[in-house]
């Protein structure tokens, strides 16, 4: 099985364990991302005005090519994927949007939507299997308390992400458990980390990750994953700091059996 | 129509947002991670754009606390979405000012080793043209 | 030719301030046919019908024409003046000059213009009208009551207290419904049990009502005056006739881990059960999908026990078929699912509950025999926190649109309940608005407030979140105080929307009782017809036509019921004429019309026809007047034109089409 592969700007820098060690487990789990050819950045947040068309256009190209391979969509960053699958939505759904970007991309068929967005989590919950997951893992990581960090751009808005219940979500924990591990849940997995206000406001990022760090510990965390590499660095750089954070796929590897394999 | 209005119609407009469905219950404020950071609470956004107030509205310091985590867009039961309003009015500030919340020349003082890309892309799109 | 009157009516400015009345007498007087034609302030009224009469007697007149209102309004009114006159009351048309132009247009030119043709096409169809006669049907002298509630209750007593025979059909095991579930009730406060238990033990002795539990409606067909309705009675494995209720076989029961349905799954009950101690009949069912005996065929333990014999795991579903005059439909109420409120961790957390496990929680037969405690930990609470609008007055696809109505008023009741049984315990209050219309209701509300000290906050709760040790940590705004505010709770109570019960629908479908966007069953006329259906012969009662309490419950109920009188009383019902006709010489016998008649009223006979010279049989179609409810299917379904309307004929309505695009 193949995929379209949209990395993103910070699994090429900053982030390219999330990116490594998905590839080495996706090869472990059968399957292939395949990189889009010339992608650019999705922009980081989704465009604001209703108005505008060209901060789009970038998630626009991408969604065309897995269209023309005939492929779902793959990502694995959660800005990224909030970005181009709210894009999608829009192209499927938003005649003047659909009009006025097909009008600058000239394509030879206009797209409107027809590429399927998958995020990484949700290939291994809807293609790969929980189930199967679990039968494939060489090294359970059994023991280990982990609670899983949603924070907001993977769930919201709900309707059109339609990622996982946005106030109760469990795609993530049944994760933890094919891996091996026990799913510690808390209340703050789905509120907010700061996002880009840690730029500017250091202060808020702080108390906004200490309530949620502090939550998972009183629950029992040992250790928190996430999918976004905006969290992370929000999550380490700005809380209390002494709950390790990693990338989901680095557990994911852990499990397969794939981490050495993939750090070189 | 004052110069107000029209704001406040262009505000309308790019949030797709119709305040008047808005039934002050408060569960946007009750939700809000920013609230006491913000000077005009999410509740309030509705108020200043139906009363035509957006000079108000966009010189508040609420416009560059939001977060755009979407909680107010989630859980407002009378599909306002106040967030929306906000996002609204920071664009129209960004839009005619070329805004200057951020500032090229002072962002190199706020890096670090770790900060992702991902972070100043989203900074930059929302606080600058 | 017919000589005509047309009568427009001003409406006082519904009409009038929209639609030149003058211009419209000017214009249509001068169409061939028309014999007279007036303006009048009010048609309807006394002076307006002498109008009518006059002109009949003085112009001779043979069809009359009112540009009106719309005919679900005044037809009635306008036939029978048209009937004193001594004219035949369907030679009288309607033009809807009101719904259908002045209300919903703004220029007057094009709405007098509308008007105009309006009215010329309601007489190119009185110019083709014939006198029709309705005919008899009977009534049948019983009423059937869907759903055994408090409203179902009240309907049936006082039916049977005018000397009609009900029925009551309930699905449960027992009759009381909602109110049986109750606690307490506002705005007295006294014991719900203690004032329905009196009601349901004299509906069930009383000697004109039947009441069938444990049983469901599964088909109606006929009309008004004459319905004839199967009701399933689900097998209930126990003997009503040897049953003593001596609840020997509940106890003994070894499976006991089914979810309380009467005590929303905060406790379990037994395969074998009454749902609680005061049901009625009682008498106990057995829950087939969690009886072991049915399941793996041993224990039977119920029926050694039982010392009457009364046990019959070889029962089965008995169909009883009965004929009723008039059906009141009183299936009530349930609170919505709250699958989409996580944000209020009700699905997260035990002790986050709704406001009807509250009742429960606070009734001396309930889970915690009526002391208040978290169900997480059986501990006594310090701190409860109640949330109002759950669900209710949403516009996002998750809730509901409406107002639920209850909800303000039964907060207010426990908060007072609890304030006043436990003093030690906080009590909070989130509210949008606290609606209190009702006759000592908001002094209710106040004396919350005022004696017992309730804290209401003017905001919105916009999380909830399960702390590590046990407490709950409601995020709220207070509006008033412009602040977002944290406080540790130790349980969080959801006044949680209510929505018509899920059999509604599949009741209203068998009905034909038509159902609005909510499920919330359509009164015939929001204001003057509130507890009829626009079904003739079905009459609402209760929370199945919109949220309402106990005590206007109760008031629809006897509503509902004194329609149904007025028309069990009746020995004749008039039938409506405008019937479907079939020319057996064009009928071509293909079945086409009786498979699109929803009413069962086209049957086929084979007839003996000379067609030139030739003798042949012929299979022909036959309308049955008094099943056929006039609504046309038939006549637009037949390939060969046989199948005509009566007062709608195809002539007619070509006419009408005729005269509009003139």
């Amino acid at each position: 099985m193949k995929y379209t592969y949209y990395p993103g700007c910070t699994l090429r820098t900053k982030a390219k364990d999330l990116d490594a060690y998905a590839k080495a487990s996706a090869k472990a789990l059968g399957f292939e991302l395949e990189e889009v050819t010339e992608w650019q950045c999705c922009g980081g947040v989704y465009p604001l005005g209703s108005d505008e068309i060209a901060t789009k256009l970038s998630s626009v190209r991408v969604l065309n090519e897995a269209k023309e391979k005939g492929q779902d969509l793959v990502t694995l960053c959660s800005a990224c994927h909030h970005v181009i699958k709210r894009v999608n939505d829009d192209m499927k759904n938003v005649a003047d949007i659909q009009t006025r970007a097909n009008n600058y991309m000239k394509l030879d068929e206009p797209y409107k939507g027809e590429t399927n967005v998958l995020h990484f989590l949700e290939v291994l919950r809807d293609k790969v299997g929980f189930d199967n997951l679990k039968k494939m893992v060489t090294n359970p990581l059994t023991g280990r308390k982990i609670g899983a960090y949603y924070g907001c751009l993977l769930l919201r808005p709900g309707e059109i992400l339609a990622f996982d219940n946005p106030e109760n979500p469990t795609i993530i924990e049944d994760f933890i458990k094919a891996i091996g591990a026990t799913p510690v849940v808390y209340p703050y997995r789905n509120e907010c980390c700061g996002g880009y206000i840690s730029l500017k406001e250091k202060d808020m990022a702080k108390s906004m990750c200490d309530t949620i760090v502090e939550s998972a510990k009183g629950f029992g965390c040992e250790m928190l994953i996430t999918a976004c590499p905006l969290c992370m660095y929000n999550l380490n750089k700005n809380s209390v700091g002494d709950v390790p954070v990693y990338y989901f796929t680095e557990l994911l590897a852990e499990a397969l059996g794939v981490k050495e394999a993939a750090a070189e | 129509m004052s110069h107000g209005a029209n704001k406040a119609e262009k505000i309308k407009e790019i949030s797709g947002v119709n305040p008047l469905r808005c039934m002050k219950c408060g569960k946007c404020s009750a939700t809000c991670p920013a609230f006491d950071e913000m000077d005009i609470k999410p509740h309030q956004f509705v108020s200043y754009v139906i009363n035509d107030d957006i000079e108000a509205l966009t010189s508040s310091k609420s416009l560059w606390k939001c977060l755009s985590c979407f909680a107010c867009i989630e859980r407002c039961p009378r599909d306002v979405k106040p967030g929306k309003l906000i996002d609204a009015a920071r664009q129209l500030v960004v839009r005619e000012k070329g805004a200057d919340y951020l500032k090229a020349d002072e962002i190199p003082e706020l890096l670090d080793e770790e900060l992702p890309q991902q972070l100043l892309v989203s900074a930059f799109r929302r606080y600058r043209r | 030719m017919q000589r005509i009157g047309v009568f427009v009516c001003h409406c006082g400015s519904n009409i009038a301030a929209t639609v030149d009345v003058k211009k419209v007498v000017e214009i249509i007087s001068k169409e061939p046919g028309v014999a007279h034609c007036e303006d009048y302030q009010y048609m309807c009224s006394e002076a307006g019908q002498a109008k009518i009469l006059e002109a009949v007697k003085e112009k001779n007149l043979s069809g009359i024409v009112v540009c009106s209102c719309s005919p679900r309004m005044h037809e009635g009114t306008f036939r029978k003046a048209a009937e004193r006159a001594g004219l035949n009351p369907y030679m009288v048309e309607i033009a809807n000059i009101r719904e259908h132009c002045s209300w919903i247009h703004k220029d007057m030119e094009e709405a007098t213009e509308k008007a105009v043709i309006l009215a010329r096409a309601a007489i190119a169809k009185v110019n083709l009208n014939a006198p029709l006669f309705p005919g008899e049907s009977r009534v049948t002298k019983r009423a059937l009551v869907i759903g055994g509630g408090i409203a179902g209750i009240q309907t049936a007593l006082d039916i049977a207290d005018a000397g009609y025979e009900v029925d009551i059909v309930e699905k449960t095991p027992s009759i009381g419904g909602r109110m049986s579930q109750l606690d307490k009730t506002f705005p007295t406060l006294d014991c719900s049990a203690c004032i329905l238990t009196p009601k349901m033990v004299e509906a069930a002795a009383h000697e004109k009502i039947t009441i069938y539990t444990y049983s469901e409606v599964d088909k109606v067909s006929g009309f008004v005056g004459d319905f004839t309705v199967d009701i399933r009675k689900k097998a209930r494995s126990v003997d009503m006739d040897k049953c003593t209720g001596c609840g020997l076989c509940q106890e003994k029961c070894p499976s006991k881990k089914t979810p309380s349905e009467f005590n929303r799954g905060l406790n379990t009950r037994s395969a074998i059960y009454t749902p609680f101690a005061q049901a009625i009949p009682n008498v106990p069912v057995i829950d087939r999908d969690a009886c072991i005996k049915f399941k793996t065929g041993k224990c039977g333990l119920c029926e050694k026990v039982c010392q009457a014999g009364a046990i019959n795991y070889d029962q089965t579903d008995e169909i009883v078929t009965e004929k009723y005059g008039a059906i009141v439909v009183a299936t009530g109420f349930d609170t919505i699912k709250l699958d989409n409120y996580d944000e209020y961790a009700y699905n997260q957390s035990p002790d986050v509950i709704t406001s009807l496990e509250l009742e429960r929680v606070m009734n001396a037969a309930g889970p915690t025999k009526g002391h208040l405690e978290r169900l997480s930990d059986g501990k006594h609470p310090e701190h409860i926190v109640f949330v109002q609008c759950v669900g209710s007055r949403c516009n996002d696809n998750r809730g509901k649109s409406y107002c639920s109505k209850i909800c303000c008023m039964y907060t207010a009741k426990h908060a007072m309940l609890i304030r006043d049984k436990y003093p030690d315990v906080k009590v909070t209050v989130f509210y949008i608005d606290v609606r209190t219309p009702g006759k000592n209701f908001d002094e209710f509300y106040r004396r919350a407030v005022e004696e017992y000290g309730v804290n209401y906050i003017k905001g919105q709760v916009g999380k909830v979140a399960p702390q590590p040790d046990g407490k709950l940590l409601v995020q709220a705004s207070d509006l008033l105080d412009n602040k977002q505010i944290k406080m540790e709770a130790d349980m969080v109570v959801l006044a949680t929307a209510i929505e018509p019960s899920s059999s509604v629908r599949k009741i209203a479908t068998m009905l034909t009782a038509s159902i609005d966007t909510n499920n919330f069953l359509t009164e015939s006329h929001a204001k003057l017809r509130p507890v009829e259906s626009p079904t003739a012969g079905i009459f609402l009662s209760g929370v199945c036509q919109g949220p309402k309490d106990i005590p206007e419950t109760v008031a629809q109920a006897g509503a509902a019921a004194v329609k149904a009188i007025g028309l069990l009383a009746k020995d004749k019902l008039l039938t409506n004429p405008c019937t479907a006709k079939s020319d057996e010489l064009l009928c071509n016998g293909c079945s086409v019309c009786a498979n699109v008649c929803p009413y069962g009223a086209i049957s086929y006979e084979v007839i003996q026809v000379n067609d030139h010279g030739i003798r042949e049989e012929r299979r022909v179609a036959r309308v049955n007047n008094a099943l056929c409810q006039g609504c046309g299917a038939c006549t637009v379904a037949c390939p060969s034109g046989a199948m005509d309307l009566q007062g709608f004929s195809n002539r007619q309505i070509i006419a009408e089409v005729d005269a509009i695009c003139r």
